[in-house]
This record gives C-alpha cells, sequence and structure tokens, in this order.
C-alpha cells in the first residue's frame, strides 16, 4: 500500500459510521460480470471452443483444404506406436527437463541465497544476474548463443587457452542438446527472484534461536532454510516443469532441431507437423499427448510433495 | 545470522556475487563488441576489436533490399502500442471484477482462470489457427493483438487482482457513501491506486509481446509485416552470415525490452515477486 492510500483511508475513516457490509454475496452479478466480461470472451473463444475443437481434431484427419475425415484412434496409435520421430522427440524432451529444470533451480537458489543479505551493491547484482532473463527469450539471444558456440566461435578459443580442444558445439550431437541447457540455465533470473522473495519471508528469529542451540550454517541450510523454502521450491519446481517441456523459440532457430535430431524438442515436432505439413489432427493428437503428460508430471509433483514441502499452517508453528 | 560476525561473510558474498555477474554478463559485453567486428576477428574473446566497423550497423540495418529495420522496428511498435493499451485497460476491468464484485459463480471462473495458466498453450494453437484462418486474418496483426484486448492473460488478471486485494476496502466503502457506483469506485479509487501494477502489466506484456516469436512465425507471412524478430530470422536463414552486422542488428531488437526495463526496474522486479508469492 502506498503512503497517499494509507493517508487517505486515515481521512476517510471518521465519515465511515460503522456501515455494514450488504449482507447479500450477489450484490453486483451484472456489473461483475461486465467487468469480467473481456477475459470471459476471451476464454470461451481462445481456449474453451479451441480445447473442444482440438479434442474432436485429435481424432481426424485435417489439412486445411478439405473437410476433417473421422479416423478414430489412428492418430493417436500411430503417433504411440509408430511414430520414431514422436519417441526421439519425447526422450529429447524429457533429457533436456531432467538437466535444465534442476540445474536452474541450484543456480538460482545459491544466488538468491547470497543475495539475501543486506549488503552494498544488492541492486546492482540483482540486475545483473537478472538481465539475461530479461532477454533471454529473445530470437538475438538465440543468434548470440549460435555464434558464441561456433566451432570457431570464442568459447572454443578460451578453451584453448587451456588446451583443450573444444567441437562444434551446436553442431556436435553429444553437446548441442547440452548447449540448449546451458543458455536455459543462463536465464535463472525470474526463479532467482522468487526465491529471494521467499526467502525474505523466512523469520529471522528461528535463525536466531537456531544459532544460540549451536547450529552451524550447514545445518541451519538445510533445517530451517530448506524446510522453509520448501513452498516456493515447488511452485518453482512445477512451473520449471511446465516451461521447459514447451521450450520452442532457442530449438527452432539455434538448431532446428538437429544435428541428427538431438535437439528436436516435443514442440518443435508439433510446429511442424501442423504449420510445415499441415497435419492439423496428428498435431492435435500431439498436443493432448502433451496435456497428458504435462497433467501426470504436475500431479506427480503435487503427490510428491507430500513428503518433502512444509507448510507453516499445517503442523508448523504457530504464528 | 544476523549477529555479529557477518562483516566476514559479506566479503566472501561479494567475491561470489561479482563473479557471477561478471560470468552472466561476459556474454552481453562480448556480444556490444562482436557487433563492431570484422568476420575474422569474431571468434577472439577479446571485448573490442581493433578496428571497430561502424558500417556493421548501416549495412545490417539495410541488409535485405527491399525492406530495411525500419520497417521492421515500425511494425513491431505499432503493434506493442496496441497490446499495451488493451493489456492495461482489460486486466485491471477483469482484475477489478474479481478483486471487489461478488457475483454468481465467482470462486468458479477465478478458479478457472487459474487453470488456464497451467494449460499448455499447444492445445489451443492449432484450432486458433484454423479459425483465424477460416476468418482470412492470418497474415495480419489481429490474431497477435487481439488477447490483450481479452484480459491480457491470467497472469496479468492474478497479479492485479492480488493487488487488489491489498487495497483496503473502507476507500471503497467511503466512496460508495459519497454516491460512487461501483464503476466510479473503479475509475476513482481503484484505478488510480494500482497505477504501479500497470507498470508491471506494461512491461511485461511489452517484452513478451517483442519475444513471442511463436505467435510472430506463425500469423505474420509477408515480409511488409514482419517483427524485428522476424527480420532477424530471415538474416539467419541467409546463405552465407555476415555475424557482425547479424549481432549488430540482434543487439538493436533487445533495445528496446531493456530501456523499457531500466526505465520501470523497481516495479518489474518487484512484479514478478508479487505474482510469485503472495496468494
Amino acid at each position: 500500500m502506498n503512503p497517499q492510500a494509507s493517508a487517505q483511508r486515515g481521512s476517510f475513516r471518521h465519515r465511515l459510521v460503522r456501515k455494514k457490509r450488504m449482507a447479500n454475496s450477489n450484490e453486483h452479478n451484472a456489473a461483475g460480470y461486465l467487468f469480467i466480461a473481456p477475459w470471459l470472451i476471451g476464454f470461451f473463444l481462445l481456449t474453451l471452443w479451441p480445447i473442444v475443437r482440438s479434442f474432436y481434431l485429435s481424432f481426424t484427419e485435417y489439412s486445411l483444404l478439405e473437410d476433417p475425415t473421422w479416423v478414430g484412434l489412428g492418430n493417436y496409435s500411430e503417433i504411440l506406436f509408430k511414430d520414431e520421430l514422436f519417441r526421439t522427440s519425447l526422450g529429447v524432451t524429457f533429457t533436456f527437463v531432467v538437466f535444465s529444470v534442476p540445474v536452474k533451480l541450484f543456480c538460482s537458489l545459491m544466488v538468491a541465497m547470497a543475495l539475501n543479505k543486506s549488503i552494498r551493491g544488492i541492486n546492482f547484482y540483482r540486475t545483473a544476474i537478472y538481465f539475461p532473463s530479461l532477454i533471454g527469450g529473445s530470437i538475438a539471444v538465440s543468434v548470440l548463443w549460435r555464434n558464441m558456440f561456433d566451432l570457431n566461435g570464442y568459447i572454443n578459443h578460451v578453451l584453448g587457452w587451456f588446451h583443450i580442444k573444444g567441437v562444434g558445439w551446436l553442431t556436435n550431437p553429444d553437446t548441442s542438446l547440452g548447449t540448449l541447457v546451458l543458455l536455459n540455465a543462463w536465464q535463472f533470473g525470474s526463479t532467482m527472484v522468487i526465491f529471494l522473495a521467499g526467502l525474505k519471508q523466512i523469520p529471522q528469529d528461528l535463525y536466531e534461536s537456531a544459532a544460540v542451540d549451536g547450529a552451524g550454517k550447514v545445518r541451519r541450510f538445510f533445517n530451517i532454510t530448506l524446510p522453509m523454502l520448501s513452498p516456493v521450491m515447488f511452485f518453482n519446481l512445477v512451473l520449471g516443469v511446465i516451461g521447459s517441456f514447451q521450450m520452442f523459440t532457442s530449438a527452432f532457430v539455434i538448431t532446428n532441431g538437429g544435428p541428427v535430431n538431438s535437439t528436436y524438442m516435443y514442440a518443435l515436432f508439433l510446429f511442424e507437423k501442423a504449420f510445415k505439413n499441415y497435419q492439423m489432427g496428428y498435431a492435435s493428437a500431439l498436443a493432448w499427448i502433451l496435456l497428458v503428460i504435462i497433467a501426470a508430471l504436475t500431479a506427480i509433483n503435487f503427490l510428491m510433495s507430500k513428503y518433502w514441502v512444509f507448510y507453516e499452517s499445517e503442523g508448523g508453528r504457530a504464528k | 545470522m544476523r549477529g555479529s560476525g557477518f562483516k566476514a561473510s559479506h566479503a566472501g558474498s561479494h567475491v561470489m556475487l561479482l563473479a557471477t555477474s561478471l560470468l552472466m554478463l561476459y556474454p552481453v559485453f562480448w556480444w556490444l563488441g562482436a557487433s563492431l567486428k570484422k568476420n575474422s576477428e569474431m571468434s577472439l574473446p577479446t571485448i573490442w576489436p581493433e578496428q571497430p566497423m561502424w558500417e556493421n550497423f548501416t549495412k545490417g540495418w539495410n541488409f535485405s533490399a527491399e525492406y530495411s529495420f525500419t520497417t521492421f522496428f515500425k511494425n513491431t511498435l505499432a503493434m506493442e502500442f496496441w497490446n499495451v493499451l488493451g493489456a492495461i485497460i482489460t486486466s485491471a476491468l477483469v482484475a477489478y471484477g474479481f478483486g471487489r464484485l461478488q457475483f454468481k459463480l465467482r470462486g468458479f471462473w477465478f478458479s478457472i482462470l487459474l487453470l488456464t495458466m497451467m494449460l499448455p498453450g499447444q492445445v489451443t494453437i492449432v484450432p486458433q489457427y484454423i479459425m483465424y484462418n477460416n476468418l482470412g486474418l492470418v497474415n495480419s496483426y489481429i490474431p497477435l493483438i487481439l488477447p490483450h484486448f481479452l484480459g491480457g492473460g491470467a497472469f496479468f488478471v492474478f497479479l492485479l487482482v492480488q493487488f487488489i486485494r491489498g487495497i483496503p476496502r473502507e476507500l471503497d466503502e467511503a466512496a460508495k457513501i459519497d454516491g460512487a457506483s461501483v464503476y466510479g469506485i473503479f475509475l476513482r479509487v481503484i484505478f488510480p491506486l494500482i497505477k504501479p501494477a500497470l507498470v508491471t502489466v506494461a512491461i511485461f506484456t511489452f517484452i513478451w509481446s517483442w519475444d513471442d516469436f511463436f505467435g510472430q512465425v506463425l500469423y505474420l507471412s509477408s515480409i511488409e509485416k514482419y517483427t524485428v524478430g522476424l527480420g532477424l530470422r530471415m538474416f539467419v536463414d541467409q546463405f552465407e552470415i555476415q555475424w557482425g552486422q547479424l549481432l549488430a542488428m540482434s543487439l538493436l531488437s533487445i533495445l528496446p525490452s531493456v530501456i523499457v526495463f531500466f526505465a520501470a526496474q523497481k516495479h518489474f522486479v518487484e512484479g514478478i515477486a508479487t505474482t510469485g508469492i503472495k496468494g
């Protein structure tokens, strides 16, 4: 709340002669729907209807030129049992998620801990570390990355000083995906900012009493910071998995899925099926499989969270 | 942790943070220099070239015979104007509805709104494309702008609802006593007070639309309508890549986002924190 508003609040208060709130809980039916109308229209037009339509299309063959033809479970059985590219792209995407999400969580947590102190220049550090996340999604950074990790790029030049012979990082199928993971990890800024906000909410007296009890830094980290931060960690984990699964721009611009399909991400596969081959039905089936996978992973995350996420309100200390 | 003996740990933090910052920013510094380099110098990790090639910028700007980056920047900025305008107005309206008004099924709709944030865009993209195609709107800016006029995205509505809930209800009720309707309360009380959060919405909208490469590739096909991102992509696809020019143009392409970010940096970082945590 800004100071101006608090001041207003004070001056208004004496005029409020214990005015009771209206008892009727639906007093603004018309106005309420009028205000949310833009979102509601958008929801029906751009979300709900497309979902229904996509589900229908996933059982059809449709190339935009003729009407959709019903093929039953044809697309699904083709994808699941015959399509090699489906397995490849799923494998690539899983590998990407498994490496990039933990790396990102680890880096952002470490840096957030270092930033969570009242030290000088905190704004500078925070901005510097956030900066790559600001520009990272752009095609410009994909261009930069492609140049830096080229066989004759500057990364290999630096490695040359240490007598390490570099490869063409993005043209070698063994290293291409790793290079994209690195690009993704470089953008840990927004994850870090969320961790930082979480760290600031941990009551300092917990640390103080632990220190009095003789707990060292490491123990305080594992027994206070991690449990108290676990809901935020969970939030970042769920969003990280969902986001990484849909990774598109860098795979499209930097490597275009290659070499030898080593960076052929699922989102790219889907894009090519839909908008290069115009197999709209097939692409819709791919989208539904993606939805099921993401939903399953999110559900697993939620189930697992019981064992490691600590919520203060349930069984934690009373405030 | 916050007692004595924590000065010494600061030195360690500074070293670590400084090293991290340098590591994070080195590619950016290198980029600045590389935009002025000749192709032969491109592989050197040195930042500044021996002889800065300023013509990388002028030649890159006009790399295509038909259209220069002037067209691409104009197109992108015009699109951004509508996107930001739409997002600010409609996300504020929707958030006020959810944050303050009591109506039937409010809770239900709000949970739907939160759920849509988790929905992968791939599920809706194909039917959306078909719809725009049937309406003859492919190769226009409408598919890119329209969503911003329809609530501006669940994320922003959620952010603003959180913000509005933090505003004391006494303000609304005082205005009501003075005879203001729900519309008057929105215009005279809530809208002015959520300006800081709206700045966040504006910045995010600007940067995300600028980077929304997927949507631009999908919906814009003729070169005269290209955005900066698509212009760059056309540049990358050329037969022999002029890296210096390409990096110079890439650098210019992120400039608007960077300017917007630094102009309102405080709101920006706080905005992320608010959405992520307050719940």
